[in-house]
């Protein structure tokens, strides 16, 4: 079993990065890998509540969030600088606070160097 | 267990590079590609920075085509070494994961 770190560092809707990180994660979710998703930068607004973009006639991508853990994605980490540089808070966040971990930049290095591939989005 | 970073932003206009080096562990390796290589410029906003992890082992290294390219071959940090496609490949497979920040 291989162990996979997603990193995603782009705001949703903008562009597709964000909904392409997790639609490969999903996809990935299929083969059994041990999965790993990291929000940070701007991949942070991904994890804003009252996520609406009905009038962008797109999907809220932050409705997939809570239901990771079914498909076995349950290591989410969340960069602590990025939450702080943007004045975010856990009560801003869709995911419950036991769904995901707050980590620092150095965490994150040790969650990279521990990984067999990382894969950036 | 080390990571090779890619950046291709340039660091007047996006803190890609500046979320990268804020990452980089002793080492890893930072290659700066396409626009990415303006990071190696003294002016850069985060030259200062670039030459902290340099000096605590991360070697740093900017694609020599895009450095030609843009004009910056004698205009370059001393920190920051040129390097090949080939040598592109070579850090690929000598470094354990890959991350690309864009």
């Amino acid at each position: 079993m291989k162990n996979l770190l997603f990193v995603s560092r782009h705001a949703p809707y903008g562009t597709g990065i964000a909904r392409e990180a997790l639609d490969a994660l999903l996809g990935a979710s299929a083969y059994g890998q041990n999965l790993s998703l990291l929000f940070m930068d701007d991949g942070v607004f991904q994890l804003l509540n009252a996520q609406n973009p009905s009038k962008l006639n797109q999907k809220n991508l932050s409705a997939n969030l809570p239901a990771l853990p079914l498909y076995d994605v349950e290591n989410i980490f969340v960069h602590s600088e990025s939450l702080r540089a943007r004045a975010l808070h856990a009560d801003d966040l869709v995911l419950e606070p036991k769904l995901f971990k707050v980590i620092s930049s150095q965490e994150v290095a040790e969650l990279m160097n521990q990984q067999d591939q990382l894969l950036s989005f | 267990m080390s990571t090779l970073h890619t950046v291709n932003k340039s660091p007047f206009s996006h803190s890609t590079l500046a979320s990268c080096l804020s990452i980089c562990q002793p080492g890893d390796a930072l290659l700066l590609i396409e626009d990415g290589v303006y990071g190696a410029l003294a002016s850069s906003p985060q030259a200062e920075q670039l030459r902290a992890v340099h000096a605590k082992g991360v070697r740093v290294y900017a694609l020599e085509p895009d450095i030609e390219a843009r004009g910056l071959v004698g205009r370059r940090l001393d920190e920051v070494e040129l390097s090949d496609y080939a040598g592109f490949v070579r850090l690929s497979s000598e470094l354990r994961c890959v991350q690309s920040w864009y």
